[in-house]
């Protein structure tokens, strides 16, 4: 925040952060997200209860005092439960991002950079982007069995592609333009070239796709939980909450209401965060800068 | 037009032939031997190799390859374990409710998304163009499986307006069973009205922009005239690219929603076929849902030649 009120000139960044701050929905998004990130890290210190204690007495209690999201058909509290899934639906998220990004980014630089790499490349990305996202997701979590591991292995390879066919867009440009020729003409090495020149320059149109890659893998874990294709069915994800949840549609709504409201909140506040990125960060909208 | 008709077509059956080796490879990397995972741990010796000279799995990887592209070129999906039926068959039966869903969803979607995106692309900057995006993010956020359940609790469970889930068995009329649909394609319509809504405003506000918009109002065109004869017409192209490619997402938005709403479709079917390990029925959905993609891609280039008289090659 100091950068914000700093009286001195305002670097490039420092000019971007308050830029993007002064969006009210960018801010609401990073503070939406803020809070999400700090439940999940502090989920042991917050939640009243353990995620997965049992108390059948106490089974489909709606929301009070006690319980101040109700309790589940096994008398688990769907408040801690809720904080605790956040824990692994930000980690499946960021995980595929990671991944997603390692083979989308490489994938894309070489098509984009290489002409003859890219037709068959592209070909390949048209190829996998047949697939909707979470059919395939299913089919690869079939393939290699349900796990943890295997969902975030799945997804990064359902998203690669996507991310790929942005990088190559704008590797095209950024290969024809003046600097790159001059690198080239000074003798620079192909893959200097790719890493200081060409990666440098892609960072922003990643850093936006990024963020709705975030947004999807996060909507496609729960989709996968909810259909019992993720992780184990005792580890608390808000899609698993929502699956047992349905049993009770009409007797115990609370369990599918909140974990669903978790959902919907963390996907929104990054598509928010995205959106901002992707408006300062586009040559044609960035009027702010 | 014919070369570049044919270009397309050619690069059509690349990606086709692209589509059926990920398949084909997909069920392959499964680690350990899928005879013995289909039948389970109870099964025999004696069992699992008669499963894998059926499957073909006891001979080279190279021979499956080359037998599995034969039997699809002679329409041949191979045969459900499970169901004792072929799988072409198996999806056949199951085809309705999964398309009259994804119909009803677009029609659905459409009608929500495409006024409100000309609407706001034409108040550009108001109240209403800035809730008008703000919802079409919350709804890209919301679980279509979710909504489906909210709307459950509310239409069907407390309201009695609609059935709770199922489609009505095959004795029934099809206006019964298709009344079934009507929950599930709200749930699938709102949510993919998103994206539409979002590429409408966008092209309209592309279209707008442009001098014979200018000129038109110059000409004392009534505005409404304007902006539904002179803009939306010409807004055209995107828009129609994203319904067909909303129409393609939706049936894989059509697995999760059929399941929770009992629908016995195509999605229904793929997701117990996972649970149950029925490879064949896995592989012939992916091969069908993801060839009809690359279909409906190359229908819309298509339609591109009759919508757009600016797109000659």
């Amino acid at each position: 925040m100091t950068d914000i009120v700093s009286p001195v000139p305002a670097s490039e960044r420092s000019k971007f952060l308050r830029v993007l701050l002064r969006r009210k929905t960018v801010l609401f998004g990073l503070i939406v997200l803020a809070i999400f990130i700090t439940l999940a890290i502090l989920a042991p210190l917050i939640a009243p209860y353990a995620p997965n204690k049992l108390s059948i007495v106490n089974r489909l209690k709606p929301p009070s005092a006690q319980w101040i999201f109700g309790t589940d058909e096994f008398g688990r509290d769907v408040f801690s439960r809720t904080i605790y899934s956040a824990r692994l639906s930000l980690l499946v998220g960021f995980a595929v991002v990671v991944l997603a990004s390692l083979i989308g980014v490489t994938l894309g630089i070489l098509a984009g950079f290489f002409h003859k790499l890219d037709a068959p490349i592209t070909r390949l990305i048209d190829a996998m982007m047949a697939f909707p996202d979470i059919l395939l997701a299913i089919a690869l979590v079939a393939a290699l069995g349900p796990s943890l591991t295997t969902v975030i292995i799945a997804l990064s390879i359902v998203y690669a592609p996507r991310l790929a066919r942005v990088v190559r867009a704008s590797t095209l440009v950024i290969r024809e333009l003046p600097y790159v020729e001059a690198a080239h003409a000074l003798g620079i090495s192909t893959p200097h070239i790719l890493t200081r020149h060409i990666l440098r320059n892609l960072l922003s149109p990643i850093l936006v796709q990024g963020t709705f890659l975030f947004a999807h893998a996060m909507l496609a874990e729960a989709g996968l939980s909810f259909l019992g294709l993720g992780v184990s069915p005792e580890v608390p994800t808000w899609g698993t909450m929502i699956a047992a949840g349905r049993q009770y549609v009409g007797q115990a709504d609370w369990m599918t209401l909140f974990p669903g409201i978790a959902i919907v909140l963390s996907v929104l506040s990054l598509q928010m965060v995205g959106d901002g990125f992707r408006d300062l960060l586009d040559p044609r909208l960035r009027k702010d800068l | 037009m014919l070369r570049y008709i044919f270009q397309r077509f050619v690069g059509m059956i690349v990606v086709m032939f692209l589509v059926v080796t990920i398949v084909f490879i997909i069920v392959r990397v499964t680690p350990g031997d899928p005879a013995a995972v289909m039948l389970g741990p109870e099964a025999t010796a004696a069992d699992i190799a008669q499963l894998r000279t059926a499957l073909g799995l006891d001979r080279s990887i190279l021979v499956q390859y080359v037998y599995f592209i034969g039997q699809l070129l002679q329409g041949d999906l191979g045969r459900s374990i499970f169901l004792d039926q072929p799988v072409l068959t198996a999806l056949a039966q199951r085809a309705e409710p999964t398309f009259f869903l994804t119909v009803f969803s677009i029609l659905i979607a459409s009608v929500i998304a495409i006024p409100i995106g000309v609407y706001a692309a034409y108040r550009r900057g108001s109240v209403f163009d800035q809730a008008a995006t703000a919802l079409a993010m919350l709804a890209a956020s919301i679980p279509s499986f979710w909504l489906g359940l909210i709307l459950m609790q509310v239409f069907a469970v407390r309201f009695g307006i609609f059935p709770v889930s199922g489609y009505g068995g095959p004795d029934t009329t099809l206006g019964v069973r298709l009344y079934h649909l009507v929950l599930p394609a709200f749930a699938l319509g709102i949510v993919s009205s998103a994206l539409i809504m979002r590429f409408t405003r966008a092209s309209m506000l592309d279209v707008l922009g442009d001098d014979y918009i200018r000129t038109a109002r110059a000409k004392g065109v009534v505005e409404r005239s304007v902006v539904l004869k002179h803009a939306f017409k010409n807004a055209l192209i995107p828009i129609i690219t994203v319904v067909g490619l909303t129409a393609a997402v939706l049936i894989s938005g059509a697995v999760v929603t059929e399941t929770v709403f009992g629908l016995p479709g195509v999605g229904n079917l793929v997701v117990s076929a996972v649970l149950r390990r029925d490879y064949p029925v896995i592989q012939g959905a992916l091969l069908i849902i993801a060839g009809l993609y690359v279909l409906i891609n190359f229908a819309i280039d298509m339609l591109y030649l009759v919508v757009d008289p600016r797109v000659r090659y």
